[in-house]
């Protein structure tokens, strides 16, 4: 077990402990149509990032043909600087699994799976335990039950329908949407995937109340999130905060005293500045936050940071569609240039340009979001770039090395000399 | 059912339930593909045949058409950004045309001369591949390998239903393998069938080479533009 610090909880996560069979008597008495509208009203969306409405998830997943429906568990927090999943399956995976039951329940399924990533493969005996003392107050084997499946360390499985095709046993890359999983999942099934952290708070919303959790945050972004802070801080670890909170209050509460800019959402997010952007708010109506809050002081190098951001899209790119198994390579080429000083306005626009092209092009969200670590962080700190640009100097590019480039020739020049004098 | 849709600017007529690329081709506009078979669930592999839906930027052989859909491919920024794919793919792999048994049948020489390529703007990442001969009857030759998956999905063991091709590694390091059990228990026309799927010069068959002369194949005699409009109009 990791023990990461939890500085303030207390109010759909970490806080009272759930009476679980009373929780899940309730609710399973309601029908179907009732909870679907309770987590409806209580207007929570979902916690991994995208902020896909709950409730209307598993109603089109109720709605979707058959009888067979599945829901899955995300665990496969994989977005660099995120860590509050991991810490809800240490601390609560009960409040977890009830969220599941509840879902089940929902859309109609008699399985549900926990996706549960291979870095997180330490926590899988401890749940499975947890899973059994479920079993054994019958909360769970009668009529549904919960099984965990690993993944095998793809970044690219955090998106559901990559996460899907990895739970039945196939290489891990993003399907074509539509079909969205709540029509066609597992096994072709309706299927409800939900992050951790979405279904821990559907439980603590069916405990407590739509309305008590609708009271809180702002109108499009409803209740509370978790944020998992690393970084230049006096107190990193998890916060739960109420959506609306502006980015200052954060920083405040951290003890991040010299913060220049914060990574929020990890390297698919955005890059804000501390100052700048101080008084723009966590919500999805202003800085959307899928958890990851990363900080960098002024001591930072954020172009290395960006070119670090950049090669974690190459290397996690699934390769499947051209845009971003291609396009990565060429931008992160790009930011090295920059960083060597050997690029020019140019390479700047051709960033911007071809960022744009595979943002709009790619197939699933990691190569959409693959350029964002160039284009935000150029946005918000265009000096960083410009400051180590070189001027074009006559007809030929700063990039371009002539003596690299003719080395090839000479090489030849010399064997063939030798060749010829043998 | 009738519906009526707008493909730049044009209004046009067909049946509800169409896939866009054939929709557009009968109305007299070219999409390029590269990974799409027409009949053939879509791949969505290339993203070669992005257009704008309704100002969403989608790849056309993953649209089927619906009422009073917008539909643009000749405006710049679209036209520019298929381009931008063509020419990723010639910088990520190593694509020799004169030296190619491929040419004048190749679906990427086809496409990038259709769309007035001349040099990629990326930079050529020369990468090393190996090639594969291991297989009796097939020669892989990965420098040219655009991972379009249309082999992985459509060609399977005719007994068994198993892939024969697949996609090995991620990212860049991805390469295309072969079973080299069921390659060899291919029949002949399933041999022809995996070469001529393959949109480029990655299957090639062995003791098979420049049947036709280069110069009397079918796109050196006319553009893939032509023939995509054309099997539409007969």
């Amino acid at each position: 077990m990791t023990h990461t610090a939890v500085y303030r909880s207390g109010r759909v996560f970490f806080g009272d402990e759930i009476d679980y069979r009373a929780l899940l008597d309730r609710c399973l008495a309601l029908t179907p149509h009732e909870v679907i509208t309770a987590i409806s009203d209580s207007g929570l969306r979902g916690l991994g990032g995208a902020g896909f409405p709950t409730g209307t998830k598993w109603r089109l997943c109720r709605a979707g043909a058959g009888d067979e429906k599945y829901v899955i568990c995300n665990a496969d927090e994989g977005e660099p600087g995120t860590f509050k999943d991991r810490v809800l399956l240490t601390r609560s995976p009960k409040q977890v699994f009830s969220g599941m039951i509840i879902a089940a329940h929902a859309v109609g399924a008699a399985q549900g799976i926990v996706y549960l990533r291979a870095e997180y493969a330490y926590l899988r005996e401890y749940l499975e335990q947890q899973l059994a003392e479920l079993r054994e107050e019958r909360l769970l084997g009668d009529g549904f039950d919960i099984r965990i499946q690993s993944g095998a360390g793809s970044y690219i499985c955090g998106d559901e329908s990559a996460l899907i095709e990895s739970c039945e046993g196939k290489r891990g890359t993003a399907r074509l949407k539509p079909p969205f999983p709540v029509e066609y999942g597992f096994l072709g099934k309706p299927t409800a995937v939900n992050n951790v952290e979405t279904l821990a708070a559907a439980a603590r919303i069916m405990d407590r109340g739509a309305d008590w959790f609708a009271a809180m945050g702002t109108p499009e972004s409803k209740g509370t999130r978790l944020l998992s802070v690393s970084g230049d801080c006096a107190a990193p670890g998890i916060y739960e905060i109420e959506w609306g909170t502006a980015l200052r209050e954060v920083l405040e509460m951290v003890g991040a005293d010299d913060a220049r800019a914060v990574q929020i959402s990890g390297p698919a997010g955005e890059m804000v500045s501390a100052s700048a952007d101080a008084d723009r708010r966590i919500a999805f109506e202003d800085i959307s936050c899928g958890g990851s809050f990363m900080i960098f002081n002024a001591q930072r190098d954020l172009l290395g940071v960006v070119r670090d951001f950049m090669q974690f899209f190459v290397d996690e790119s699934c390769g499947i569609c051209v845009p971003c198994r291609a396009g990565g390579v060429v931008l992160r080429e790009k930011v090295d240039l920059v960083i060597d000083g050997r690029a020019d306005q140019s390479d700047l626009d051709d960033m911007v340009q071809w960022g744009r092209i595979i943002a709009q092009t790619s197939r699933c969200g990691l190569g959409a979001t693959s350029p964002n670590p160039i284009l935000t962080t150029l946005q918000k700190f265009p000096e960083i770039f410009r400051n180590r640009l070189q001027q074009q100097n006559g007809a030929l590019l700063p990039s371009f090395d002539i003596d690299t480039a003719l080395s090839g020739y000479g090489e030849a020049m010399a064997q063939l000399v030798e060749q010829e004098t043998r | 059912m009738t519906i009526q849709i707008e493909i730049d600017g044009v209004a046009v007529t067909t049946e509800e339930g169409g896939n866009l690329v054939e929709v557009a081709a009968e109305s007299g506009v070219y999409v390029p593909t590269l990974c799409y078979l027409a009949g053939k669930p879509a791949l969505g592999t290339c993203r070669a045949c992005s257009v704008k839906v309704d100002g969403r930027v989608v790849p056309a052989c993953t649209v089927t058409v619906t009422e009073g859909m917008r539909v643009e491919v000749d405006a710049p920024e679209t036209t520019d950004m298929r381009k931008a794919l063509v020419e990723m793919l010639f910088s990520e792999g190593n694509h020799n045309c004169p030296s190619c048994e491929k040419s004048g049948r190749c679906t990427l020489q086809a496409v990038a001369y259709e769309l007035d390529m001349m040099v990629s703007r990326f930079p050529y990442q020369f990468p090393e591949r190996v090639q594969d001969h291991a297989s009796d009857k097939i020669w892989l030759e990965r420098d040219r390998c655009i991972f379009c998956q249309r082999c992985v999905e459509f060609i399977r063991d005719r007994a068994t239903g198993k892939k024969i091709f697949s996609i090995s590694r991620r990212g860049t390091n991805a390469r295309i393998e072969i079973d080299v059990e069921l390659a060899n228990a291919m029949p002949p026309e399933q041999v022809r069938e995996a070469v001529d799927i393959c949109p480029v010069g990655t299957i090639i068959e062995k003791r098979v080479g420049y049947d036709d002369p280069i110069g009397e194949r079918f796109y050196d005699i006319e553009s893939i533009r032509d023939r995509a409009l054309e099997r539409h109009a007969e």
